[in-house]
């Protein structure tokens, strides 16, 4: 790989790997594809999910209402946060299994 | 004194001892003290985050709220429950994958340039401290509240041990201490869980009843709205705590204690269920405070709420609960403070000292010999403030490292991963204007100045009206980062983001 002799010299990175050749790949474009697909909607979710809950108590009394016995939906809405993070956890726990698969063919590929 | 809990705090810095006595036999190398040479395993490292979390200010400071204000002390364990997705859908794994020892590996991985680093330690510095002064405030009148020593000894004793497992066992003591003390304030929360349980006949329904009349807030004990009244102030409070966490330094260099990305997302896996249960409850600590405790009781100990949990554990379980929840909130304590030193500590001798003033050339034995110098110069430094800091309100510190921690650190680990554009005065600039404009805010804010004498450090009208600036520094933060970009001549090297964008996504990297 034709490099920039005093930039390899000033971050001492052996340029043996031309990155944008693996960033302009099928495979890689696939894993930052299938990444962003799976990220930028879910964080867009949580972050709407987990401020509903102050802007609800704060600027109105909705949640106060009773939910069943004493617990008042604010309550049951905060409950959910809980579930809602496992729930996320466990998805992305799921869908990273097939971004490793992805990792795994890009390396491979890289290398030859 | 009560020599139970004497005897308990006793049995457990021995054990804390003993862990550091064996670390520091394995401590040899720069990779050995800063990241325990990246051996944890996901599991090790889960418990070893959650502890690094479940601070004082958590454990203590959240059941004590919980139980004066009701629904509003919750807020605190939702927000920082849910900050675990932004570290685990965007923060760790590229972060595990470009750094090394701190978070300054990471930016300077894409920059490459001393101004980077150095602002960058900084911030760490910055924030460790902050949170360090927090934790030694509450461990001083914590020990000081239990033990009758005085505070001025407390903070001393807790800084002299805190010191001790650092410069001896670096990061696998530090690692240790932590995994060790969350275990034991697992099971001590959930003992005291089970008997609030048992005395509301293991019905949630019947203790929310029963909670509508056991304080006196009445029914509003169960409403939001006692302790957050501004609502720009709630949201505020809000932003800081699900942003903050992703910026904390001292849970950020836990991720380089594992051995590659997929062992980085395991265990934020493993430490998001840990703290979730824990901070579930944190309800019945809270609601069993107030129900059993009482308010008048609970505010007579401690104003600040703060003995909530162990005088719980004293109403429901006898002498021995207390004692064991005391010691297991000094061990807490001790393990939180050894983490900010590590991370302060790396900051200064990897960043300052090795890339800055030896430009990379100190030997491994000379690091070591840096490090451990550093460590002891944090543990004083912050041992000298906290003795200053003795009547300031640890919540205030602890909320000031969260806002500080989401407006400088975190716009600068988001875009040096994502945005192809940025470039080093972008960094810079971000990192220092977060950091100057959330501590200004802080400073003209309600939390120093009041004109009620004796609730605040100075007596005055507050320029600022938010008690938290996150939601005018976090975004001034990003804005910061952006216009520094946009304004620079300099353009971004668009083959170092390539790199940047391999290396951050498959861990790929070249040999340096």
């Amino acid at each position: 790989m034709a490099s920039n002799d005093s930039i390899a010299k000033e971050t001492k990175v052996s340029a043996s790997t031309d990155y944008t050749k693996i960033v302009q790949s099928k495979s890689f474009q696939e894993l930052l594809r299938k990444k962003r697909n799976f990220i930028v909607p879910l964080s867009i979710f949580f972050m709407v999910f987990y401020f509903t809950l102050p802007l609800l108590t704060s600027y109105s009394k909705v949640l106060n209402s009773i939910a069943f016995g004493a617990i008042s939906w604010a309550w049951i809405f905060a409950f959910a946060q809980f579930i809602m993070t496992w729930t996320l956890c466990i998805l992305y726990s799921k869908k990273a299994a097939t971004f490793d698969r992805l990792v795994k063919k890009i390396v491979k590929e890289a290398k030859g | 004194m009560n020599i139970l809990a004497f005897i308990l705090f006793l049995i457990i810095v021995g054990l804390t001892l003993v862990i550091t006595y064996f670390a520091s036999r394995r401590t040899k190398t720069t990779a050995d003290f800063y990241t325990a040479d990246s051996s944890l395993t996901g599991w090790q490292n889960g418990w070893a985050i959650a502890g690094d979390y479940m601070s004082a200010a958590s454990f203590l400071g959240i059941a004590g709220m919980v139980a004066l204000s009701g629904f509003d002390g919750f807020f605190y364990s939702i927000g920082f429950l849910v900050a675990y997705l932004v570290v685990l859908y965007i923060v760790a794994e590229p972060l595990r994958n470009l750094g090394k020892y701190t978070l300054a590996d990471m930016i300077a991985a894409r920059f490459n340039e001393k101004k980077v680093r150095g602002v960058a330690a900084l911030n760490t510095i910055s924030i460790s401290t902050f949170y360090m002064i927090a934790q030694l405030v509450g461990a001083g009148a914590l020990i000081k509240l239990l033990l009758g020593i005085d505070y001025l000894y407390s903070v001393i004793i807790v800084g002299i041990l805190m010191t001790v497992y650092v410069v001896f066992g670096g990061m696998t003591a530090t690692s240790w201490v932590q995994i060790v003390k969350a275990v034991l304030l697992m099971a001590g929360t959930f003992i005291i869980s089970i008997i609030v349980l048992a005395k509301f006949d293991f019905s949630v329904i019947e203790m929310f009843k029963q909670m509508k009349t056991a304080t006196p807030l009445g029914g509003d004990f169960l409403n939001p709205g006692n302790k957050f009244k501004d609502p720009l102030d709630t949201l505020s409070l809000n932003l800081a705590l699900v942003l903050g966490t992703a910026g904390l330094p001292h849970i950020l260099i836990r991720f380089f204690t594992v051995k590659d990305a997929i062992t980085a997302r395991k265990s934020v896996v493993y430490a998001t269920w840990i703290i979730g249960i824990f901070y579930i409850m944190t309800i019945f600590l809270g609601f069993g405070a107030a129900a059993f405790v009482g308010y008048d009781k609970i505010i007579a100990a401690n104003a600040a709420g703060n003995m909530a949990a162990p005088l719980l554990a004293e109403a429901i379980g006898g002498d021995f609960l207390f004692a064991f929840v005391s010691a297991v909130a000094f061990a807490t304590i001790l393990a939180v403070v050894a983490g900010l030193v590590l991370s302060a500590a790396s900051a200064f001798a990897h960043d300052f000292y090795g890339h800055i003033i030896r430009k990379g050339q100190a030997t491994d034995k000379e690091q070591v010999v840096a490090a451990r110098w550093a460590s002891i110069g944090v543990s004083i430094l912050s041992i000298i403030l906290a003795l200053f800091a003795q009547n300031m309100n640890v919540a205030f510190l602890v909320s000031l490292a969260f806002a500080v921690a989401a407006s400088a650190n975190l716009p600068i680990i988001v875009f040096t991963v994502f945005w192809k554009r940025f470039n080093t005065a972008g960094a810079v600039t971000g990192m220092l204007v977060g950091l100057i404009s959330s501590l200004l805010l802080v400073f003209l804010s309600p939390n120093v100045w009041s004109p009620v004498e004796g609730a605040a450090i100075f007596v005055g009208e507050p320029l600022f009206p938010l008690a938290n600036p996150g939601i005018i520094s976090i975004p001034i933060g990003f804005i910061a980062a952006i216009a520094g970009t946009l304004l620079s001549s300099k353009k971004a090297d668009a083959k170092k983001f390539d790199e940047i964008l391999v290396t951050a996504n498959t861990g790929m990297k070249d040999p340096i």
